[in-house]
């Protein structure tokens, strides 16, 4: 997969088509059409061509989030840097490459006022290599082994923990592929000698210090292991240019840290959207009848769709919605759903399910409604090259992977593609597929009850709200970059910044979660205050689009109000700042008694509720506000 | 149209691309002095584009012995078997 075969070759006309995009006024056509160019398999000249666009529309294209990231680290790495920029757009960011001077990566990182410094990025990727680390060259004992590995990792450490002065985001540090070439053979991986042996220590180190939280990591071991040693390394390149891999590989290095980059700022897909005839099964469903597809063990091409099935369940397992978009009649294709003893996947699985004769676009868009989701959460996979087509001309915002002849390599091209790049994992990502389907169940007894109060009430709900710390600071973080919708101001701060801001005495951080009796939602609602003077302002105000309509605002609000009270605070204050996707919440802070002072131009609003004269509502929920811990820190 | 002439326009062709240029025309007798884009590092991604689109290989020795656009169409014709 190192040359992108999920993507398609780029046109003829590609520059033409770059060229004309410059010359366009952007807007949200010039964003469509700048992320059609991305999503073609660009060479790193290509790539370049198009970050050089997408800078000069930024800006005018909503659908992005700009990103600063300086990258350091060993060798030449100016050819990878445009091509990182360029690769942002297909992950939904646009990367600003501040590049660090040649080998001077630990000078840079120490004076303040360098250039990497001084551009205030939101995010540093460090790219070291292993022969500038010391570990490229047998060690001469276990013990200067032991020294070696040790110095690689403190260097990078001192590199990282000076970075991190000036860019708050985060580092994302890079694995260290190996040698190509066996000093021992196969004893390298025994002999604690070996550079073998030393840069897999440093990776296992590297690893440890990711799962602590301190740094993000880049595995470009694992991605030069899956292209080969041998063609990712290039010692003629590295002679002649200190290039640190094969330039071949510079779009597929570019991608990987492009898809973390856009990952970090929560842009990385949520749903896979599956086509059901050729894809999930072998044939046609309505034609060949339940006894004719080919599924399950017995036959080549039978083991070969249940795999597909089985990856989209482990796909489902870590937190993937999985929906079902389908050309049949509804019920002919839920048959193998409901009869077919060889099915992995079962209707329950399945958080939307849309077959009919309308178009494949048209169903992408019900499918995103019906979860609450963007269509740029969306991916979308079919055997069929002219339904891929239709949806990739009018809904350039869905991934689509070009998929091979061959089914049995469906799950290596959507698995490459790394649409659904994660940088934490939590208990909740686990349990999120099936909050869908519980949702679905809500749905359902909601129209069965009168009025809106009696169905609250009997939802049997207990919202728990309290301090942001280590235990819930992951899950806190990727809603701050992932919520757009009930967003008052979409500021986005990542882990490292969220750590820093519990500690700060004029900082009032809080999470909300939410359990009713069909199961608990997690942390679903999360407000940072600005806790400084007598009027505090809420700097940031979100909350998980499952929760809507049920009154969790109002029961954070009588929290918030009543701890802002007791601390000696007279009012609160909160602003509304539009974006393309938060309309939901203009009237946010109306709703809650809150009187309008200021409107801007843009449509900014600000709004002040003034304590002595509030008096929370009756809520049809248990509130259990616990915010000791708030007060100590 | 000779297959050097081939050569020369689709080299013409690819460093218009690696260069990022719209109107470009190389002639045998071009040099890096003569074109603005062409540094060291875009000299690095030129080559490494020829190689690609003619699926050869240059070693560092050739590589360093080029001193124009007719040096280089000159040794892609050699290594793809095309010598006039």
């Amino acid at each position: 997969m190192s040359d992108l075969a999920w993507l398609r070759a780029p046109p003829p006309d590609f520059r033409a088509r770059v060229n004309a995009l410059k010359k366009a006024d952007g807007g949200a056509e010039a964003g469509l059409e700048l992320l059609r160019l991305a999503a073609y398999r660009l060479d790193e000249n290509q790539l370049a061509k198009l970050a050089s666009v997408a800078k000069a529309i930024s800006g005018k294209a909503p659908q992005f989030t700009p990103v600063k990231v300086a990258l350091i680290g060993d060798g030449t790495l100016s050819l990878v840097a445009p091509a990182i920029e360029g690769s942002g757009v297909r992950h939904g960011v646009l990367i600003d490459v501040v590049l660090g001077g040649y080998n001077s990566v630990v000078q840079e990182s120490f004076d303040e006022t360098s250039a990497v410094h001084a551009a205030k990025p939101d995010l540093v990727v460090l790219a070291t290599d292993c022969r500038i680390l010391g570990l490229s060259r047998a060690a001469a004992s276990r013990e200067a082994a032991n020294d070696l590995v040790d110095a690689a990792l403190t260097r990078t450490r001192m590199i990282v923990e000076r970075m991190g002065k000036s860019a708050r985001g985060g580092v994302i540090v890079q694995t260290v592929p190996p040698p190509a070439d066996p000093l021992f053979g196969s004893f390298d991986r025994v002999e604690p000698t070996s550079p073998f042996a030393m840069t897999e220590a440093f990776n296992a180190k590297l690893r440890q210090w990711a799962l602590s939280g301190g740094i993000v990591i880049a595995d470009i071991a694992r991605l030069a292991a899956s292209i080969g040693y041998e063609r990712w390394d290039d010692p003629r390149h590295w002679h002649a240019s200190k290039l640190p891999f094969s330039p071949d590989f510079t779009p597929a290095y570019a991608d990987v840290i492009a898809r973390l980059v856009g990952a970090l700022r929560g842009k990385a897909r949520k749903v896979l959207v599956l086509d059901l005839d050729n894809t999930l099964w072998g044939g046609v469903i309505g034609d060949d009848g339940l006894e004719g597809i080919a599924l399950g063990q017995g036959s080549a091409t039978g083991e070969v769709f249940l795999a597909i099935q089985n990856f989209a369940l482990d796909l489902r397992q870590r937190g993937i919605v999985l929906a079902v978009c389908s050309k049949n009649e509804d019920a002919t294709a839920r048959q193998p759903f409901r009869e077919h003893p060889e099915m992995a996947l079962k209707e329950a699985h399945i958080a939307a399910f849309q077959a009919n004769w309308t178009d494949k676009a048209a169903n992408l868009r019900t499918i995103a409604e019906t979860l609450n989701l963007g269509l740029d959460s969306l991916v979308f996979v079919d055997d069929n090259p002219a339904e891929r087509e239709q949806v990739r001309r009018e809904l350039p915002m869905v991934a689509v992977p070009e998929l091979p002849d061959d089914p049995a390599y469906f799950p290596r091209y959507l698995a490459a593609a790394g649409y659904f790049e994660a940088v934490a994992f939590s208990a909740e990502d686990r349990a999120r597929a099936e909050l869908y389907q519980t949702n679905a169940a809500r749905a359902e007894l909601m129209s069965s009850s009168s009025d809106m109060d009696s169905y609250l009430r009997s939802l049997d709900m207990h919202c728990r709200i309290g301090p942001v710390s280590s235990v819930n600071r992951a899950r806190v973080a990727q809603l701050i970059n992932k919520s757009n919708q009930y967003n008052l101001t979409t500021r986005r701060y990542t882990e490292a910044e969220v750590a820093e801001m519990e500690t700060r005495p004029d900082k009032l951080m809080l999470q909300a979660r939410l359990e009713d009796r069909f199961g608990d939602n997690g942390i679903i609602s999360i407000v940072i205050v600005d806790t400084k003077g007598r009027e505090w302002d809420i700097d940031t105000w979100l909350m998980s689009c499952r929760v809507l309509g049920r009154r969790v605002e109002n029961a954070v609000l009588n929290t918030i109000a009543g701890y802002a009270r007791s601390h000696g605070a007279t009012a609160l204050t909160g602003s509304y700042i539009p974006s393309a996707k938060n309309q939901m919440v203009r009237d946010h802070y109306e709703k809650l008694s809150f009187t309008l002072t200021e409107t801007s131009e843009s449509g900014a609003a600000r709004w002040r509720l003034d304590l002595s004269q509030y008096e929370g509502p009756d809520l049809p929920m248990r509130i259990e506000a616990d915010l000791a811990e708030v007060e100590e820190v | 149209m000779s297959s050097q002439d081939g050569i020369l326009e689709r080299v013409g062709e690819i460093m218009a691309d690696t260069f990022d240029l719209d109107d470009f025309k190389a002639t045998r007798e071009t040099t890096a002095n003569d074109v603005e884009e062409w540094d060291s590092l875009s000299h690095v991604r030129l080559i490494v584009a020829i190689e690609r689109a003619f699926k050869i290989k240059f070693s560092n020795a050739e590589i360093e012995r080029l001193r124009n656009v007719g040096g280089l169409v000159d040794a892609i014709a050699s290594k793809t078997g095309q010598t006039a």
